[in-house]
């Protein structure tokens, strides 16, 4: 695998390791948030907290829209799936996602018509299959999922399709970022800047980080080398007191991101005034919901849904875990109760999932055990 | 669903430009590429595919390696190509 090994290199990455160690300052810890799910996955597969320095800590942030869709929204969607003239449609990832009274899956084995699809476009081929039924597409993702959800809502109105519509749970980065920024728990020290989503939105909407926060971002593909060049970039921007956005992922994230699957959004979605996020509370313009123009696919129009909100189990600590603040195996329930068998937050659920990801690499590495241990004995002492 | 996928263009569908027909690990499936109208891929270019749409044109070597990490995510990979093969776009 010639083409695999350039990104894969264990020299290289020891030779950036120790390029990243030079520039660390004594005393000073550094931390860096890692945006995406993606990244979270290659860190922990990887072990390259392992790699560097122990003065730079890298946090995981909310970048897994599974992990941050609240209960409410789900119950709100079993509730249309309940509707016996409605079909509902998702994709995988969140058939598993536990509701107040069990996932889509659960719904699914008692008889609701929920079907799993792979693109929107299978539940538009749904929908022309059975004309005689509503078929609700659940829509959810970042920035990297909307366009699909856009183009598939401009093939129906092309098709003149009435059956077809859409439960928008679309969220955006760009304010769930801001949010952790003003968030007063966390001090974070820059950003590696998610990959899928910049090849939609381009790099330009981080640039309010480095200029009004003075936080360096920069843009990371989702290899090993990939992310310890990334960390070395922000290290260096540290170094020289630099604050800029930076795209390490050139050779596939665009600077001004894809202007159609763009267009595409703002012709069918608007943002929305406030959203939910699971453990990050309300966020002003952080979702997007349908347009007005598209009212006849906006399935929250067309039926009534409940908006009740829930609370996130007691137990569960994926707020703090999506904020950053708790590592994985810091939560109460990590492990014990909640496994990726029988989840009880998000986190654990998806696989791109910060707990999740942790679960199924990072118990592994036997010099974390330690350092969890010592956190749980710090947290049974201070509370 | 967050996940992209390596594809390899093999076909231009002959009635709808939006669509091609895709090779991703020995699947052979038809994906659309409105996304990238711009310029649009053609047989023999590889592509980033999220959830049955084109965002990215990447080059081979990017290809292989995004597949690579795929494949070490096991289980939602499986997942993904298991959704991709039961997927009919058309």
């Amino acid at each position: 695998m010639r083409f695999v090994d350039e990104f894969r290199d264990a020299d290289k990455a020891r030779a950036l390791a120790a390029k990243i160690a030079a520039l660390c300052e004594p005393g000073r810890q550094y931390k860096f948030m890692e945006v995406c799910g993606g990244h979270t996955h290659t860190i922990y597969k990887h072990g390259l907290e392992d790699y560097l320095p122990e003065a730079i800590t890298l946090v995981h942030g909310p970048g897994c829209p599974v992990c941050v869709i609240p209960m409410g929204r789900l119950d709100d969607a079993m509730h249309l799936a309940a509707r016996p003239d409605v079909i509902m449609t998702s994709f995988g990832d969140m058939m598993r996602v536990p509701g107040s009274n069990g996932s889509f899956f659960d719904a699914k084995a008692n008889g609701t018509d929920i079907r799993m699809v792979y693109s929107p476009l299978d539940s538009l081929k749904i929908a022309r299959q059975n004309p005689d039924r509503k078929v609700v597409f659940m829509a959810i993702g970042f920035e990297t999922t909307a366009p699909s959800t856009a183009m598939t809502m401009l093939r129906a109105a092309a098709e003149g399709l009435g059956n077809f519509s859409v439960f928008c749970n679309h969220i955006t980065i760009i304010p769930a970022i801001k949010a952790i920024l003003d968030s007063p728990d966390l001090r974070l020290d820059g950003f590696i800047g998610p990959g899928h989503v910049s090849t939609v939105i381009g790099c330009r909407p981080y640039e309010f980080i480095a200029r009004n926060y003075r936080k360096p971002v920069v843009v990371a593909g989702f290899e090993p080398l990939d992310i310890l060049q990334s960390i070395y970039m922000l290290m260096l921007q540290l170094s020289q007191d630099r604050s800029e956005v930076e795209n390490q992922y050139s050779r596939v994230v665009p600077w001004n991101g894809n202007p159609v699957a763009l267009k595409a959004i703002g012709e069918t979605m608007e943002l929305r005034p406030y959203f939910e996020w699971r453990g990050l509370g309300f966020i002003s313009h952080s979702a997007l919901k349908v347009r007005e123009k598209y009212a006849a696919m906006d399935a929250e129009l067309l039926f009534e849904v409940p908006g009740v909100r829930v609370a996130d189990p007691k137990a569960c600590q994926c707020g703090e875990v999506l904020k950053g603040v708790l590592k994985p195996w810091e939560c109460k329930v990590f492990g014990t109760a909640c496994t990726p068998e029988t989840p009880i937050g998000t986190c654990m659920v998806s696989p791109e999932g910060a707990c999740a990801a942790y679960y199924n690499y990072g118990r592994m590495h036997r010099t974390r055990v330690p350092e969890a241990a010592r956190a749980a004995g710090s947290r049974a002492g201070g509370s | 669903m967050c996940l992209g996928i390596p594809g390899e263009v093999v076909e231009m569908h002959p009635d709808h430009r939006d669509l091609v027909k895709v090779d991703v690990s020995g699947v052979r499936r038809l994906i659309n590429i409105g996304l990238l109208a711009d310029d649009p891929p053609k047989p023999g270019e590889w592509v980033l595919i999220h959830v049955g749409f084109a965002l990215s044109k990447i080059d081979e070597a990017e290809g292989a390696a995004a597949m690579q990490f795929l494949e070490g995510i096991g289980q939602a990979y499986e997942d993904e190509i298991a959704a991709l093969r039961e997927s009919l776009i058309e």
